[in-house]
Formats: C-alpha cells, structure tokens, sequence
C-alpha cells in the first residue's frame, strides 16, 4: 500500500484490474484503492508478471502492507513468491533500521520515499502509526459504512488535511518571504497569445506562474526536494504539486511531472487534465506521491497574500495572490500597473532566508520575460 | 436555435462542471461568480463547452460581456445568429 502523501495512514483496495499470471507494465493501473482523498489508481513501477496478488478487494490496511508479489520479466516462476529478497536488499537510512528493529517492523513492508527510494525514519513511523491504527478494532458503524459516502470523505479528508498540517506546523521551522511582482508584461503576452488561439487551447495566468516556479527552482534546487532523516535530499526532478480545491471542500495537490521540461501548452494540458480528475476522483497514485514543491494560488477570490502550510516531506510552498492595480512610475510616468504579491513558505532546517530571497527575485525575473516561460 | 435552447444548453454546460449546484436557485441578473464556486480553470471549461456545443468561441476580451446568465444567453444568441447568418449569406464570419 503505497503513501499517497505525508497525512495517508491507510488505505481500502477497493479492486484488483489484473489477474495473477497477467504481464504488467510500468505505468499500468493494477489496483483501485480508496483513500481519505478518494479513489487512486495504483501504478506499476516494474515491468514483470503478476504473481499473486496478497490484499484481498475491500480489505483496509496499513501504509507499507504488500498488495500483491509481481515477478520482474525474465526472472522464473515462483521466485518472487517463493524467496523475499534478503533484508540486506531494502533500502533503508541507518535512523530508519534502528526504528524499525526497535518497534519490530519488517522493513521490507514499508514503502520508502527517501533518496532512490530508500526507506526514511519518517516512514517507519508512518508505517508504525499505521499499523496500530489498523489493529484497533474497528467500530460497528465504521464496518458497515461503505468507503465513499461523501459526508464521511469531506469528514476525514479534512482529518487528514488537520493530521498533515499539524504535523508540518509542528516540525517544521516554517519562515515567509513575500514579493511584489508586476504582471504586465506576463499579462500583455499571455491576452497576445489567447486572443490567437480557440478557446480549448489558451492559458491561464496560473500556468505562468507554475512555469516560473519550476524555472526559478532550476537555479535554486536547495528549495525543491524533502527534509527526511534529518539531512535535505533533493527532488530528482522539478514536480510541482499544484493545491486545487475539491467541490465540496477539501484539497488535493496533484503533481505537474518535470515542470521546467515544458512548454507552457504542456503545462497547461497536465494542469487541466489534473485538476479534472482530482475533481472526478480519478487520480492516480504517482499523480500525488512525485510532488516536490507545492504551488497555491487564491488570487481568484481576491486574496492578496497567502502564507502557506508546507506540506512536508517538502520544503517549500509558493502561495500566490490575486492581482492588484498599484501605482508606479513606467518610464518616467506614474501609472497604475497589475501587481500579485508571491510568498515563499520555506524549511528553515533547508535554506536560509537569502536563498528564500534570491529564489523569489528568480520568479520575479522569470515573469518579466514571459515569452520565455 | 431559440433563447430558449441557449440557456438550457448554458446551464447543462454549468451543471457538468458543478454538478452540486442548484441551477433553480441562480439568480439570472446577478454575476454568476458571486452565486456559485467557479475559480478560472471552471470558467475556462464552461467556455470550451460552450463551444464544442454551440460552436461559439468566445474571445477572452469578451468574458465580461456574459457575468449574468441572463448577459450569457444574449451573447450567445447573438453570437448563433450571427454564425448562421453569416452561413446562409456566405460572408466570413
């Protein structure tokens, strides 16, 4: 059972979509599992051949319980199954083996999320928490409730909303840096551009934010990764997790993969496409467990600053505002310009506030030249 | 295509984006936004529904003619009328 994000404990497997003895292949969907979040897809990361699978369908289990042995291509029936790999082969942090032995958790059941992987001490915890939740006898009612009825998903999605963030504001030695960007020139370009194509193809402003992110974080790689073990491990790509609000209340930020690799119409289509299915409930797993910053932008309700709750193992949020007309003086003449206010929330443990500073000033800089976005 | 039409077509558009949102309860002569949740990803889906099914596309300089339902459907009309106008005459639209 996979961690779909630092505040799931455990999850339902709602069905199997492949049968034992069926060839997979890295990015299949295997398995539907439902979440506090709602129901995610499950992918494949290896190609092989499903063995067996070990969960059976509407079974509740903790983070890190195996689901199902696929056997890798070429290796010969009934290894998988038949013979664990040796402990010596899971990747683990030494923290993360010591907590592990102490609490008497078989690393091996444990997903990692550190570096390549490996197993992290906050993952043990996870799975330590998790277990012990699932041990706790169920109540009647929590028995006979099937998953998904709604008041029952916007209740304890906002439980896991609370669990994750009380977490972040707890461990994390959160600091603020806000910027004032002007926007005309991003705006000018971006109403050049929509104006020449139908309407399935334009822009929003936010896809030039997220782009401006992921570039500014090219230069600034210090704030685009997870604070795990005690030490910074950096993403091993720019995957910005974009917070999008559910109908209904809750949030979900799914992840634009390799950001800064994009075009702006890529990011675009990976946005739309995503937050159309975080609205349909049709996510898949890797969609929230890649992001390595989170980008939040309210500017639509007016706001004009927001200082975010990172959402840890991560080390930076940047919250967007809405625009505002400010005065200022273009080329000798007081004008009123469009303005949106940029704020970091970073990881003390991670960077410094001059880092924080120089990353924002990045952004800033990215979004005066738009047409290279 | 009758006023009509347009604005049950208008309000299914709305209702598969907000499929919570009760379509009786909207006020036509006031700004949509200020009735109903619709954040810009929303907005720009009502729009290419729109087209796909009236064949409307609606320029972005023209949002602000369309904040009411009641703007909305008068727009869109127009914009039919003038599409199959257009057709009948064979002068560019």
């Amino acid at each position: 059972m996979p961690a779909l994000g630092a505040d799931m404990e455990a999850g339902t497997l709602i069905e199997w979509l492949k049968r034992p003895g069926d060839s997979v292949h890295r990015g299949d969907i295997i398995a539907v599992v439902d979440t506090q979040k709602g129901a995610i897809d499950i992918e494949v990361f290896e190609d092989g051949v499903l063995e067996r699978t070990v969960v059976e369908p509407m079974s509740k289990v903790p983070v890190g319980t195996v689901l199902a042995i696929i056997r890798p291509a070429g290796a010969p029936a009934g290894t998988a199954a038949e013979r664990p790999p040796p402990a010596a082969r899971v990747r683990a942090t030494p923290a993360a083996r010591a907590l592990a032995s102490e609490r008497g958790l078989d690393l091996s059941t444990v997903a990692g999320t550190g570096a390549d992987g490996a197993v992290t001490r906050e993952d043990v915890e996870r799975a330590a928490i998790a277990r012990a939740t699932a041990q706790a006898p169920p109540s009647p009612s929590a028995q006979e409730q099937p998953p998904g009825a709604p008041a029952d998903r916007i209740a304890s999605m906002r439980a896991a909303i609370g669990a994750a963030m009380a977490r972040s504001k707890r461990e994390i030695p959160h600091f603020y840096l806000t910027t004032a960007i002007e926007m005309q020139k991003a705006l000018a370009w971006q109403s050049g551009q929509n104006a020449a194509r139908p309407v399935a193809d334009r822009l929003l402003t936010v896809v030039l934010l997220i782009k401006a992110v992921a570039l500014a974080l090219k230069e600034h790689p210090q704030l685009n990764g997870f604070w795990t073990d005690g030490a910074f491990r950096p993403g091993t790509g720019i995957h910005v997790g974009s917070a999008t609000a559910l109908r209904g209340g809750g949030l979900i930020a799914p992840a634009i993969r390799d950001a800064d690799r994009k075009s702006l119409d890529l990011v675009m289509r990976d946005l739309r496409d995503l937050v159309t299915r975080a609205r349909a409930g049709s996510l898949r797993s890797s969609d929230l467990s890649d992001a390595t910053i989170t980008v939040t932008s309210l500017g639509d309700e007016g706001v004009e600053t927001v200082h975010g709750i990172i959402y840890p193992p991560q080390v930076a949020l940047v919250g967007f505002g809405g625009l505002v007309e400010r005065p200022a003086l273009v080329e000798g003449h007081l004008q009123t310009v469009p303005v949106l206010a940029a704020t970091l929330s970073a990881d003390h443990r991670a960077v410094d506030g001059r880092r924080g500073a120089q990353f924002l000033a990045a952004v800033r800089q990215r979004l005066q030249h738009p047409e290279q976005l | 295509m009758t006023r009509d039409d347009i604005r049950t077509v208008y309000l299914a558009t709305l209702h598969a984006i907000a499929p919570e949102v009760d379509l009786t309860a909207i006020r036509a002569d006031r700004p949509l936004r200020e009735q109903i949740d619709l954040d810009s990803m929303d907005l720009l889906n009502v729009m290419i529904g729109l087209g796909e099914k009236l064949g409307v596309d609606v320029p972005e300089a023209d949002y602000g003619r369309m904040t009411t339902v009641d703007e909305a459907v008068t727009y869109l009309l127009d914009r039919v009328e003038a599409g199959q106008s257009s057709r009948r005459t064979g002068t560019p639209a």
